[in-house]
Parts: C-alpha cells; sequence; structure tokens
C-alpha cells in the first residue's frame, strides 16, 4: 500500500492560501502534490511555469531541455539570471525552482526530445506542457501525447501575439485537428520578422499553467475546444471554437498515424542538411572589408530592415529592406559590382537571388551576415 | 462591408494593416476582395492550386469555417472574419 498522502507542518503553512479556498482545500493541494507535469522547453514560456508550478506545490515536475543561457535569454526567461548566462538551462532552472519551494521533486531531461524517446520520456507524467519553439517538436509532442492519451497544455507566441489551448483530451481535439500540417520553411516570417515582446511569454505561459492547475484540481471550465488568442498591443482576448477532426490522421475516426513518425521530414526539414555546393558568389567579410580598405568600387547593399539597421551596420552600406527591393531596383547599377549584406545571410541570398533574376550578374552573398562581421572584422559592430 | 482581421505575420503583406472592412457576399468573395487589394498577400493564403493553406485557418466570428460552409460561407455586415495562421515560436529562431 502506497502511503496515504499528507502534508506536513511545514507545508500547511507554505500552501496556507490555497488551503483557505474551498474550491482548493487540502484536497486540492494533496492532488497538486501527487501530481506530475512534465514541461517541455526552459525558455519563455517554460520558465514561468517552472516558477509558478513549483510555487503553487505541484510534486513532480520533469523538464526537457539541452540549450545553455545566453543574455539573448534574459529578456523574457525570468527563472534565469544574468549569473547563469553560460550554464545549461536545466542547471539555473531547477536553481530557481528549489529556491522557491525544496518540497518539489525535479526531474531531468538534458536531451532534445526525438521521435526514439518521447514515450519514455511521457510515460510518467499526467500532464504535458509544450512550451517549445519550433514545429517538428510541437508535433511530435501532440502526436505522442495523443497516442499515449495524456493532455497537452499548449501555448505558443510571436511578437505581440500568443495563443493557447489544450490538445489531447479524451474526445477532444489536436494540435493536427487545428493545423494539419505545418508551414513549410520557407513561408514561416524569417528571422526579420521574428522577435518577441519580453513580457509575452510570460501572459502565454501563465494561462499554461493556470489551465495545467485547473486540470489537475478538476475544477472551473478547461480550455478544451478553445483557441485562445491574446493581442499585447490591442490588450484583448478572442477566443474562436476548436473541433476534433473526424478525419484528422492521429485523433480522428479512422488513424492512419498510429506511431511516431520523422517530425524533420514531415516539417520538409532535412536532419542532415546535405551540404549545397559553394555557390560562386559567396564573399567572406573579411574580404569585403579588404575590398574596401583597398578602394575597390563595388556597392555593399543591407538588406535588413530599418530596425536593425538602428542596432548595428556596416560603414558604407546602402539601407535595402528586402521587401523595399523589387521596387527600389531602380537604385541600383547592373554594371555595378554589389555584395548583399543582412544579419545572418539568408536573406541576402534571397536578395542576390532576386537581382540575378532582373539581370544583375556581378552580385555576391556576404556569408554569415553582419553577425560574422562582427566576429571576423570588427568587434565593436553589436550582435544582436 | 466585413471585418476581416490580419495577424501579426502577415502585416507585412498586407500594407501593416491589422484589420480591413471589405465587401463580399461569402467568406471567399471577402477573401478575394483583400487579395485583390493586397496582392502579396496571396501567396500567403493560397496554394498554387488555389485552395487555402493547411496551416491558415479561417475563422467566421469565432467558427473556424472548415465546420461550416468553407468559403462558400455567406457573410453578413456585422461579421468578422479572422485569419489565424500557425506559429511555433518562444524564441524564434
Amino acid at each position: 500500500m502506497p502511503e496515504e498522502p499528507s502534508l506536513s507542518k511545514e507545508e500547511i503553512l507554505r500552501y496556507s492560501r490555497h488551503l483557505i479556498m474551498p474550491e482548493v482545500g487540502m484536497e486540492g493541494q494533496l492532488k497538486l502534490k501527487q501530481a506530475k507535469v512534465l514541461l517541455i522547453g526552459a525558455g519563455g514560456l517554460g520558465a514561468p511555469l517552472g516558477l509558478y508550478l513549483a510555487a503553487a506545490g505541484v510534486g513532480r515536475i520533469g523538464m526537457v531541455d539541452f540549450d545553455v543561457v545566453d543574455f539573448t535569454n534574459l529578456q523574457r526567461q525570468v527563472i534565469h539570471g544574468t549569473k547563469d548566462v553560460g550554464r545549461p538551462k536545466l542547471d539555473s532552472a531547477f536553481d530557481s525552482m528549489r529556491d522557491i519551494n525544496p518540497f518539489v521533486q525535479l526531474d531531468r531531461f538534458e536531451v532534445p526530445i526525438t521521435s526514439e524517446n518521447a514515450f519514455s520520456i511521457l510515460q510518467d507524467y499526467d500532464i504535458v506542457v509544450d512550451g517549445t519553439d519550433n514545429f517538428p517538436t510541437r508535433y511530435l509532442i501532440n502526436d505522442a501525447c495523443v497516442i499515449l492519451k495524456k493532455p497537452n497544455v499548449y501555448g505558443s507566441i510571436f511578437r505581440f501575439e500568443g495563443q493557447a489551448t489544450i490538445f489531447a483530451t479524451q474526445g477532444g481535439p489536436c494540435y493536427r485537428c487545428l493545423y494539419p500540417e505545418p508551414p513549410p520553411p520557407g513561408l514561416v516570417p524569417s528571422c526579420a520578422e521574428g522577435g518577441v515582446l519580453g513580457i509575452l511569454p510570460g501572459i502565454i505561459g501563465l494561462v499554461q499553467a493556470t489551465e495545467t492547475v485547473k486540470l489537475i484540481l478538476g475544477i472551473g471550465q478547461p480550455l478544451i475546444g478553445r483557441l485562445m488568442l491574446y493581442d499585447a498591443l490591442a490588450m484583448k482576448f478572442r477566443e474562436l471554437k476548436l473541433r476534433r477532426n473526424p478525419e484528422c490522421p492521429v485523433c480522428g475516426d479512422h488513424r492512419t498515424i498510429t506511431e511516431l513518425i520523422d517530425y524533420h521530414q514531415f516539417c520538409g526539414i532535412p536532419q542532415n542538411p546535405v551540404q549545397e555546393a559553394p555557390v560562386t558568389g559567396e564573399i567572406e567579410p573579411k574580404e569585403v572589408k579588404e575590398k574596401q580598405d583597398r578602394g575597390d568600387n563595388f556597392v555593399l547593399v543591407d538588406v535588413r530592415e530599418p530596425h536593425e539597421y538602428q542596432i548595428a551596420k556596416i560603414p558604407g552600406a546602402k539601407l535595402i529592406p528586402l521587401g523595399d527591393l523589387p521596387k527600389r531596383l531602380n537604385e541600383l547599377d547592373p554594371k555595378d559590382e554589389i555584395v548583399m549584406h543582412c544579419k545572418m545571410g539568408g536573406r541576402s541570398a534571397k536578395g542576390v537571388d532576386l537581382l540575378r533574376q532582373n539581370g544583375f550578374t556581378k552580385v555576391r552573398n556576404m556569408i554569415g551576415g553582419i553577425t560574422r562581421w562582427s566576429e571576423t572584422v570588427d568587434p565593436s559592430v553589436p550582435k544582436y | 462591408m466585413a471585418r476581416i482581421l490580419i495577424p501579426t505575420p502577415l502585416r507585412q503583406f498586407a500594407e501593416k494593416n491589422d484589420n480591413v472592412e471589405l465587401p463580399g457576399a461569402t467568406v471567399g468573395d471577402v477573401l478575394s476582395a483583400l487579395t485583390a487589394r493586397f496582392p502579396d498577400l496571396k501567396k500567403n493564403l493560397y496554394t498554387d492550386e488555389g485552395k487555402l493553406r493547411s496551416f491558415v485557418n479561417v475563422y467566421l466570428n469565432d467558427e473556424d469555417i472548415r465546420y461550416i460552409n468553407k468559403e462558400a460561407s455567406p457573410v453578413q455586415d456585422s461579421d468578422t472574419l479572422s485569419i489565424v495562421p500557425s506559429i511555433a515560436g518562444g524564441s524564434y529562431a
């Protein structure tokens, strides 16, 4: 016989504000203590989730993440501090959570979650919370949760907007019912349009935390069959209906997916990207600097956005954001030698293609963008 | 005129508008009016075969059009259409 669960005197004092509410009470607090929740991702969403679920007294919390804290995380991942930069995120997160609540058991999974290990990681937990940042992992978590019949508390964010819902409950919809397929890699917004308001994952992560606690306690109206949308700029919460799709390949009436698949392939991302043959027409930042120093006659075009140009720029570069390039071609001369750059080299490669399609022949892409310029030419140029 | 809400990732293709009012008797009509006004939106909403992309959902008020009459669903002047694309981010690469 397992030991009858109970709270110590210290725990009773700690959870006093829960215990005095009849909706939680001793019974609810013991449910929280016995609950096992898996948080996938210790980033923007995982940070508030980890802190508040530990504080609330969820007895066992597993966390999956293999990343290391870096300076760009600190704007939103409040579970990590400046002193933690360079440490594994799980070390840093667990220090914060243990400090908040030493009564919580923390399980560490410092690995990427894959089709091979997903079942063994998920199997011990009652509820899975998806705080990841990419499509292959989101589809993997969805399918694993449907197959193992575990609720998936979902949240995702983009710039000033967030979405949250609960997938994979008995009879409820799953992620594939909402979106049968991910966007192909080329059509998702590029790094230029990325970014996120630091507070946004706090709001969405805590919606997920709230729903997790409600599921454990069995109170209130869970966010099932409803997609909550949040717009921080308008400060509006909206709600859309979400239905189980009877034709869903994972949770529908005639299931065709009954085991985990290759999610990178499903999302159109080659797992081991084939090294592309070097394109004639690439140039190292160092060579660009040498050309500048020699006084070579060429035009350096920066295809980033104006707000990026304000963060960091290469002297002498002409700013033409990639989106404006088609209508500003007349500002460039096909007779000139042209070098294009962006932040990392992806957008400028598209710019080079566009110019070539328009009859420019002497165009090259600066490999690695302004980030590589900062690393190999001029460290005074900030990286972002 | 129905109001159509444009989500953040697609505003760059819609002259930065977050919503526009457009005429149309059906969801399909309103979407056609939308892509006529903002041609750059078209490839983000439709496949080359002219089908709505599977990672872009369209809602008539709070109802997913896939569960009503799809693009033939009738639209009233007071209705709001929402385009809700798939987003994955926590820390967008």
